[in-house]
């Protein structure tokens, strides 16, 4: 089966900073990845890059999805052929509530808008997931959330969205364990409801835990570092990356 | 690649349409002692009114040319047309107004607004106001909305005309005070009774058709003590190469616990020069609500002021300035505490964008007996790109100690970070931007009238339309 995912070869700079170095990935649809590695190891920049996000300049390298090099083209373009990213910090847009966008963007991603009657019921069963008070629908995109509200109103859009390829960016970092239960639920259902295909980039076994991971990557220094089953992303988990530093540096 | 649009002008097609007028019909262009007389005279002005137009006349004469803000050395008074006599008397019947005029104000939607939402509704079209309408029930309450002329005419009204009519904007004020002195014509007059309380807005619509001419409409509204209005302004032109000037006058009197609401929307063509003076005077425990939205004319200057001039007198002030391309756009707000534990609220956004220049200028004078007072302001500013410009004025004269004032300014940009996270639900670069624009826009359009603010997130989206470089 060809893979939904295949980054090839991927280098990527920001300004005249290298980030990544020749990164290589394969996801297949409905498959479960995780992505870990130490601090500024090229994570965050990967799962921007997939995403197309203008900060980072493609230096080589090619990025396809579902057998289509995505490459060149703009966010929107790879949003409405089934790519989401979870922000880690997901951004504050005043004037718009989380209600009003997201019945746009469900619209541009789909091609048709919603009856309000029937996105409303499916936005507050949503909400209801997320343990989210429905009243949030109502304020200011992302304002004056808390942290933990703001991630999981990452997931409420993963759940509204329901791409084909979801990124989470260190979705449960800065939650407590209630919330980290919360998300994780969350994520469980996107899966369970779209066979969705996800690549998790995190430090916490716990969000780990009701999902089977089907590969781990290890990124060092922007560059493939090891990659295994899900057994390994619990022993990095377990052990750290100390491993990993010295033999990419050598 | 990303891709790039070009930059056009916005389509103005539904603002654009005109019609030919009956040149006979123009008073000659310019301004002097024949025009004012033969103005006065078409209009059967009372002796008071012509003495107070030929007054003007000389106060105009001698008053230097504004020159501290935006040039408007573009406008060329000796060709402006002051007056252009109407074909038909003012309607209050809308198929008695003639068929031209009527499409026009039909394509603005005028008419179709009265039958949904308003109370009364008048069109002004050039010089003259053509229709006028109050709904039965509204003029059974003893509220009072015509034409100023007619209004002066009445001998329920005459005096209270007199004792109202440039008593707040004097023909001293400024150079254009003093022209519009001298020439005004058309406008609205709205008395609302004591205790009386509108629920649904009335409303008044400037249109300028003819070319190179000015309008000058003076709007006299009066509160009594205890009641309430909301009145709605509504402005446009075609676009002619001919700049056009608009300098209207409006004066509002608010009396002891009533409350008063103005919205404008202006969207004169771009190369109006809209040179508008606004006052309100608020008494004891009264209101003034300004609600204003500024998208049109090539070079503006509109400061509404409110005089707080009894104990517990409130000012709110929410506006929006948007300048485009050419456009040179210097707006704010004035406030004058006069009295004691009186308050002001200003409250206003900017956007500039493809070269546009949007000054903020707020004033706010807190008088020594005014003890009590409170006053916020308010501005935030967006500019759209590295060629348009934002400016921020704001001036403070406080006189007591015993006053509550507070200033906020914030000039930003949108951010790549915010356009990335907008595209990457879905969202295609441009309707990113415009979200980011609308929703800092959102708490004035929260303000206007539903079709207002439906108007001016359409304009917004206009205005945005390939606006990406």
């Amino acid at each position: 089966m060809a893979a939904l995912l295949e980054i090839k070869d991927l280098s990527a700079a920001a300004e005249d900073k290298q980030i990544l170095s020749g990164v290589s990935m394969s996801i297949g649809e409905g498959e479960t990845h995780v992505l870990m590695g130490h601090n500024g190891a090229g994570k965050s920049t990967l799962g921007l890059c997939i995403m197309g996000s203008p900060e980072y300049t493609v230096t080589g390298g090619r990025i396809f999805f579902d057998g289509e090099d995505i490459t060149e083209l703009s966010p929107d373009k790879r949003a409405k052929a089934g790519i989401f990213l979870s922000f880690q910090t997901p951004v504050e847009i005043a004037g718009i509530t989380l209600s009003e966008f997201l019945r746009n963007a469900l619209e541009q991603v789909t091609g048709r808008r919603m009856k309000l009657w029937d996105f409303k019921k499916k936005l507050k069963a949503a909400m209801e997931l997320l343990d989210m008070d429905t009243a949030y629908a109502d304020r200011d995109l992302n304002v004056g959330f808390s942290g933990g509200e703001k991630k999981k109103a990452e997931i409420l859009q993963l759940l509204i969205l329901s791409p084909r390829l979801a990124i989470l960016d260190e979705t449960d970092s800065g939650l407590d364990i209630d919330a980290v239960r919360t998300v994780s639920k969350g994520i469980e259902e996107y899966k369970k409801a779209t066979n969705g295909t996800l690549l998790i980039i995190t430090h916490n076994a716990k969000i780990l835990e009701a999902l089977e991971v089907d590969r781990t990557h290890i990124l060092s220094a922007g560059t493939n570092a090891d990659e295994g089953g899900g057994e390994l992303a619990l022993k990095v988990l377990e052990q750290g990356f100390e491993n990993y530093k010295g033999k990419v540096e050598a | 690649m990303k891709e790039k649009t070009q930059v056009d002008d916005i389509d103005r097609s539904l603002y654009d349409f005109r019609y030919d007028e009956d040149e006979s019909e123009f008073f000659d262009s310019g301004i002097s002692d024949d025009i004012i007389r033969a103005i006065s005279d078409e209009k059967n002005d009372t002796d008071w009114m012509r003495e107070f137009r030929l007054r003007s006349l000389a106060i105009y004469e001698r008053t230097k040319m504004t020159d501290w803000g935006p040039s408007i050395e573009g406008l060329d008074l000796d060709n402006i047309v002051t007056y252009i006599r109407q074909s038909s008397r003012m309607n209050t019947d809308w198929e008695s107004v003639p068929e031209d005029i009527k499409d026009t104000f039909e394509r603005l939607g005028i008419p179709q607004a009265e039958r949904e939402s308003l109370a009364g509704v008048g069109a002004q079209y050039d010089s003259e106001l053509v229709y006028h309408n109050v709904r039965k029930e509204v003029a059974e309450s003893g509220v009072v909305y015509t034409d100023l002329e007619s209004a002066m005419h009445d001998p329920a009204y005459a005096d209270m005309i007199r004792e109202h009519f440039m008593k707040l904007v004097p023909p001293t004020d400024h150079k254009f005070a003093a022209l519009h002195g001298a020439v005004w014509s058309g406008g609205s007059f709205v008395y609302v009774p004591r205790g009386v309380k509108l629920d649904i807005p009335l409303q008044s619509y400037f249109r300028l058709n003819a070319k190179g001419a000015g309008q000058f409409e003076h709007t006299l509204i009066i509160l009594e003590d205890n009641s309430s209005l909301h009145f709605i302004e509504g402005c446009s032109a075609p676009k002619y190469y001919e700049a056009g000037l608009h300098a209207g006058c409006v004066e509002l009197f608010v009396g002891k616990n009533a409350k008063l609401r103005y919205s404008t929307i202006e969207n004169w063509s771009k190369n109006m020069y809209n040179l508008n003076t606004k006052r309100a005077l608020v008494e004891e425990g009264g209101k003034v609500e300004w609600v204003s939205g500024s998208f049109g004319s090539h070079v503006s200057y509109l400061y509404p002021t409110s005089i707080l001039n009894g104990r517990g007198a409130t000012a709110e002030f929410t506006g929006i300035t948007f300048a485009g391309a050419g456009q040179n756009l210097d707006t704010g707000a004035k406030i004058i505490h006069n009295a004691p534990d009186t308050s002001s609220y200003i409250n206003t956004k900017s956007i500039s964008k493809s070269g546009g220049i949007s000054t903020f200028r707020s004033a706010v004078t807190v008088a020594k007996k005014a003890e009590g007072s409170r006053s916020s302001v308010s501005c935030e500013s967006l500019m759209l790109d590295d060629i348009s410009r934002s400016d921020t004025i704001p001036v403070m004269d406080i006189r007591t100690d015993k006053a509550d004032i507070g200033h906020e300014a914030k000039i930003g940009r949108i951010s790549d970070e915010a356009v990335f996270y907008l595209t990457s639900r879905g969202l295609d670069e441009e309707s990113a931007r415009a979200m980011i624009v609308r929703g800092f826009a959102d708490n004035v359009s929260k303000e206007l009238p539903l079709e207002y603010a439906m108007e001016m997130n359409n304009l917004i989206g206009l205005e945005m339309k390939g606006s990406i470089g």
